[in-house]
């Protein structure tokens, strides 16, 4: 029912921003990998595979993924056990608070990744919150070391701040479930353990794999976290593409770096999204 | 000569006990935030009989249904079956199955697998489920489906998977929330006489809620009609239609006339007409079922009571035609009689009928 | 009458869930907690029981003037991105919904990607381009990569703000007479209000705190997260205990008003579902 005037209005100029300021900037992304820098710290618009060559042949930056990947497996891991139980608490069992704890639950998203992370800094350094509450009741008598710069402190901060972006989409999930089906469970003998695993969880699928990519992902990309409170063993990929893009002024390595990053994230999108696919029965 | 006694009228809001009932309602009520919906129910169901629970909505019908299966417990009163306490148990101990309104058949599972579901969870022998399953299938006439997925099926294909999977656990009872009300006309006449047939085939007590009282009367064994949280009669198809207790039994299945009478000396009077009716004196409320009514043609029979109106309106059903009358002085009647073409309008027409048809009844009270 | 059936037979784990819920709420707010309780103490950041309590750190705070042109500039670029993001947005989610063309399904995964992107490739590849076009870094490439990053969420609020509107009342707008145009105003765009208010509100919070992506777009001025940035850089000051707090505040207040103007226009559950649909 609309023109193509219309249709074109409508159309044409985000598909423009679109076009300028997302394609051309990955293709950009995509030219510089294989372009290099000179000792003069220009960039020469030459074309070499050096920059990936290096990338396989040198074991630190696959080290580094590796270790990042793990880092994100984990916050992937806990971000769901945090997440799961919660948001089936609020799907369930919360009755007339679900409302009130779903803000809640909200609120922390939304303040300041900065925030959160300088928090968790505070807390967990030697003189932080933690150690000295522990000395304070006697639990330890020196502070403990690995709580800061380690990748536990990585860890740890990376799970706050994605356990609520883990659970969204789990409580969507949840809520599309129709409660008739609990009950129809129930009336053919379940108890509601049983319910949970035959009907509930397997329902629920979709919602869970959106919130583990989501986590996976954006942890994996995170350079904030590592520089605040990783320390040096707890650098991550993206660490080493900023510093390229710093003061080891490489920007055709680090485009390189990134341009796997970007591919490596759109083939997790992807494998995300088909499996979701298959696990949503509307 | 009309003969009612007061015994009638007392026993009537009592369901008659039943020598060994499989399922026993004693004083049931149930209150949402101090809203009442069901008010002191008692009623007991006999093995392999069909029991429509009847009421238009906010009876408590589906209310009543769901304490039965246990996804509602009861502000009071208790539920018994076979001489147990039901109302103690989960929804999931309970050897009772409902069939859902909106069938709640498992999206991720197929069509076998629903079916299954309950015996996959009693943990039954591999070999037993997909036995039984395969039976009920053939019962619902779906094995060709055994495979497909709910999302691929219709709706009327649905609700036989529903009905499967709930019969395939061989339940001592099984309920029906409106199974038919999403179907279309035809499908539903269809599958209510399926429904009968496959209740005698399998001898289990259905216990079927519709507020569809034409349905109610071709399926059931008894109707239990549901006003306002408290029952208002419990009886066959045939006796509560042929004598209703209350003014709104009367109404609510079938058509009637309600006759305001005064009853002086054993005459009962109402405008012009008056019949002999054995009742005591003072005011007194009849129903009279516009097929009672018949075109006068000749003669007077014995006892007939005759008035003369005109027509005012005629609807055609098909096979009969229900006629408006006002009468000459000033009361109204439904007549129905068999169809014709062309009926005089406007010219007098006389009518009769029998005082054993005016059946006496009670008023239906206001409830708060 | 007494029923005997106990409450624990129908509601499953009655003790675990919602323990479990009570510390997963404990974990998300205690750092939160932690920084607003330190902002007034005393002695600063770390250090258990906090004591002296002081509003030193806020004095301190609000004659800095770094911070305050901080927070000027983050003012400025989150208003000229909301513009960007809604110009764009609003007819990306029109585009989507109605309108076919080819490469529609790649403009929805381009559209859609920099929500679950880390912001580094986001920043990264905009840098990239501004190099190549010879444009200084400014705030407003910044504005530039904020508007990019987060039209996103203008076309995702907007598209489930369509999908509640009727086709309906646009083509009974259409049969009484008004063209495309005088429809768009007086029957599209007032019933989006809810989801273009909710996203406006969404965006220039997210904008104010963004710090991936402006992290390679900084030129001379500084955003606030910036500026803490830089300064958490060279050690903490309990001053950015303060800030923190204040942030905070000012989030809660914007995120409570967005989350009950959502509230009015559509269920619960749709909120996260499509803000985190990819």
């Amino acid at each position: 029912m609309f023109s193509r005037a219309y249709r074109a209005a409508v159309t044409v100029p985000p598909l423009m921003w679109v076009a300028v300021f997302l394609l051309l900037p990955y293709a950009l992304l995509f030219c510089y990998s294989f372009w290099s820098v000179s000792p003069a710290q220009v960039i020469v618009h030459s074309w070499t595979l050096a920059n990936y060559q290096e990338l396989w042949q040198k074991d630190v930056y696959l080290q580094t993924l590796f270790r990042s990947m793990w880092i994100a497996a984990r916050v992937m891991i806990l971000s769901l056990l945090l997440g799961y139980p919660l948001a089936y608490y609020l799907s369930f069992h919360a009755g007339k608070r679900k409302d009130l704890l779903y803000q809640m639950v909200i609120i922390p998203l939304w303040v300041s990744y900065l925030v959160r992370a300088y928090a968790w800094k505070t807390i967990l350094g030697s003189d932080g919150v933690l150690n000295t509450l522990l000395q304070y009741v006697h639990i330890t008598k020196q502070p403990l070391e690995f709580l800061l710069y380690s990748p536990f402190a990585v860890v740890l901060t990376l799970t706050h701040i994605y356990t609520p972006f883990t659970l969204l989409p789990i409580f969507a999930s949840l809520e599309h479930i129709p409660r008739n089906l609990v009950e129809a469970s129930h009336d053919l003998g379940a108890s509601p353990l049983q319910t949970f695993w035959r009907v509930i969880l397997p329902l629920s699928i979709p919602g869970v794999l959106a919130g583990a990519t989501f986590a996976f992902v954006l942890s994996l990309g995170d350079f904030l976290a590592p520089l605040l409170l990783g320390g040096p063993s707890g650098i991550m990929i993206s660490n080493i593409v900023v510093s390229l893009f710093g003061a080891a002024y490489n920007w055709p390595l680090g485009a390189a770096i990134s341009f796997c990053m970007l591919g490596l994230v759109l083939a997790l999108l992807f494998l995300s999204e088909n499996l979701e696919k298959k696990w949503s029965f509307r | 000569m009309q003969e009612a006694s007061t015994n009638e009228f007392a026993a009537i809001n009592q369901a008659p006990t039943l020598a060994n009932p499989l399922l026993s309602i004693r004083n049931l009520a149930k209150s949402f935030s101090k809203n009442p919906v069901l008010r002191d129910i008692s009623l007991e169901i006999a093995e392999g009989e069909f029991l429509t629970i009847l009421g238009e909505s906010g009876s408590g019908k589906t209310t009543l249904l769901r304490i039965i299966a246990g996804f509602e417990t009861a502000s009071s009163g208790e539920i018994l079956m076979e001489g147990q306490r039901l109302d103690a148990l989960p929804p999931y101990r309970r050897r009772v199955n409902t069939v859902f309104q909106n069938y709640a058949l498992f999206p991720h599972l197929t069509v076998a697998e629903n079916v299954g579901y309950g015996l996959r969870v009693a943990k039954r022998p591999a070999n037993e489920i997909a036995e039984r399953v395969e039976k009920a299938l053939a019962m619902v006439k779906m094995s060709a489906y055994a495979r497909s997925k709910p999302a691929k099926i219709s709706g009327g294909q649905q609700q036989r998977i529903a009905l499967a999977r709930a019969l395939v656990n061989r339940p001592r009872l099984l309920l029906l929330d409106e199974p038919l009300s999403a179907l279309d006309a035809n499908l539903r006449r269809q599958m209510q006489v399926e429904l009968k047939s496959l209740q005698r085939e399998v001898g289990i007590s259905f216990v079927f809620v519709t507020h569809d009282q034409e349905e109610a009367m071709v399926m059931s064994d008894r109707i239990a009609l549901l006003r306002l949280g408290e029952l208002e009669q419990i009886a066959s198809p045939r006796e509560i239609y042929a004598r209703p207790a209350t003014a709104y039994t009367a109404q609510f299945i079938g058509h009637t006339n309600l006759l305001h009478a005064e009853i002086k000396s054993g005459i009962a009077r109402c405008h012009t007409l008056a019949w002999p009716a054995a009742l005591p004196d003072g005011p007194q409320l009849f129903s009279l079922r516009p097929e009672s009514i018949r075109l006068a043609t000749g003669a007077a029979g014995p006892g007939a009571v005759r008035i003369i109106g005109k027509i005012q309106r005629q609807a055609f059903h098909g096979a009969t035609d229900l006629l408006q009358i006002e009468c000459t002085d000033g009361l109204a009647l439904s007549v129905r009689t068999a169809s014709r073409e062309h009926w005089p309008g406007q010219s007098d027409v006389a009518l009769e009928f029998s005082p054993a048809d005016a059946i006496a009844i009670r008023e239906s009270l206001e409830k708060t | 009458m007494e029923l005997p059936m106990t409450r624990s037979e129908t509601t499953s784990r009655s003790v675990w869930l919602p323990l479990h819920a009570l510390a997963v709420f404990a974990f998300l707010y205690l750092p939160i907690v932690t920084l607003i309780v330190y902002s007034f103490n005393g002695e600063g950041v770390g250090g258990f029981p906090p004591h002296h309590l002081t509003l030193d750190w806020y004095r301190i705070l609000f004659a800095d003037d770094a911070i305050w042109t901080a927070v000027f500039n983050s003012l400025l670029v989150a208003f000229a991105a909301m513009a960007i993001s809604l110009l764009f947005g609003i007819p990306a989610a029109l585009a989507l919904d109605r309108a076919n063309f080819p490469g529609k399904a790649l403009f929805r995964r381009l559209v859609l990607l920099p929500l679950i992107l880390p912001g580094i490739i986001t920043g990264l590849s905009l840098l990239m381009l501004f190099r190549e076009a010879d444009v200084k870094l400014s705030l407003l490439t910044i504005t530039l990569g904020h508007g990019t990053a987060l039209i996103s969420v203008a076309t995702t609020e907007v598209f489930a703000g369509l999908q509640k509107l009727e086709s309906a009342q646009e083509e009974a707008s259409l049969d009484l007479g008004a063209n495309y145009w005088q429809t768009f105003w007086r029957i599209t765009l007032p019933n989006l209000r809810l989801s273009i208010i909710g996203a406006a509100l969404l965006i220039f919070t997210l904008s104010m705190d963004e710090i991936a992506v402006s992290f390679f777009l900084i030129g001379r001025d500084n955003t606030l997260p910036l500026e803490i940035w830089g300064r958490l850089r060279r050690g903490i000051t309990p001053e950015i205990n303060a800030i923190s707090t204040i942030i905070f505040v000012f989030s809660l207040a914007a995120i409570v008003v967005w989350y009950r103007l959502r509230m009015r226009a559509e269920g619960k559950a749709e909120i996260g579902a499509e803000l985190l649909e990819s």
